[in-house]
């Protein structure tokens, strides 16, 4: 296996758009992989395994972003990502012990 | 967004008190309290809120900050407000670092919107280290009054 790029394009659908749970979220799933993980949205190019960076994003519902991983596992690791957006980010409830 | 469409300086607190997350978070919805930018009787129903939006995983997004929120159907616009904190505290970031700088929101149910546009304006400033290290230094309310002000016009990030 080599060092690859991988990217994906997936539409945010959750109503309340990427707020800090999402973003955590995103985050502790990215932090998994060994990728180096950015995501792309309109001239903003941002690190995936940062919080804070996912917020200057204020992804909304609707909005389009790239997801783009470099490394052995980019395409694992983007299509986890890239379903976990696209799930919504199941809501609330449980898995309140992440910390 | 800018923090002047959310944040009155009357209500920063630039010295907390509390040595807990708890204790911090009581500090500032009562500083709304006493601005009479939330009203009284919903104190604790708004501070219950926030605590349990906290249970379900922290609030703290690293570099010591963290922004407790909620949304409560008493608030018709977005309500927030600053508080420092010198010592820092617990409040089981990811990066597990002590926050000092806690930015708290109260949002209305039905503008999801708004919420996710003044973490984006806070997120923003506080990529910028001399934002975030100048706001952690700030001594008095007027310090971080100003420094928001700077922050509105894009003093720190463009």
């Amino acid at each position: 296996m080599s060092e690859t790029t991988y990217s994906r394009t997936v539409t945010i659908v959750n109503s309340p758009g990427l707020h800090l749970r999402p973003a955590k979220l995103f985050v502790e799933m990215a932090s998994q992989y060994q990728s180096r993980i950015e995501l792309i949205k309109d001239d903003m190019r941002i690190d995936g395994k940062s919080i804070l960076s996912i917020l200057t994003l204020g992804a909304a519902q609707g909005t389009r972003v790239s997801l783009e991983g470099t490394g052995l596992d980019s395409h694992a690791a983007i299509n986890a990502l890239a379903a976990l957006i696209e799930s919504g980010f199941p809501e609330e409830h449980e898995s309140g012990s992440s910390t | 967004m800018k923090f002047s469409d959310f944040v009155k300086s009357e209500t920063i607190i630039p010295d907390l008190t509390a040595s807990d997350k708890r204790g911090v978070i009581r500090e500032l919805v009562m500083s709304l309290v006493e601005h009479g930018r939330i009203r009284a009787e919903e104190t604790e129903g708004i501070f219950a809120a926030i605590m349990n939006r906290e249970e379900l995983g922290s609030t703290g997004i690293g570099r010591g900050v963290a922004v407790p929120h909620t949304k409560h159907p008493s608030v018709d616009q977005l309500i927030g407000t600053v508080g420092i904190s010198s010592n820092g505290i617990d409040f089981q970031s990811l990066d597990r670092e002590k926050v000092q700088l806690v930015f708290l929101l109260i949002s209305p149910p039905d503008r999801p919107g708004d919420h996710l546009r003044a973490l984006e304006n806070i997120s923003r400033q506080l990529h910028d280290e001399t934002f975030c290290k100048f706001l952690k230094q700030a001594k008095t309310a007027a310090d971080i009054r100003q420094i928001l002000e700077e922050a509105d016009n894009n003093q720190y990030v463009s």
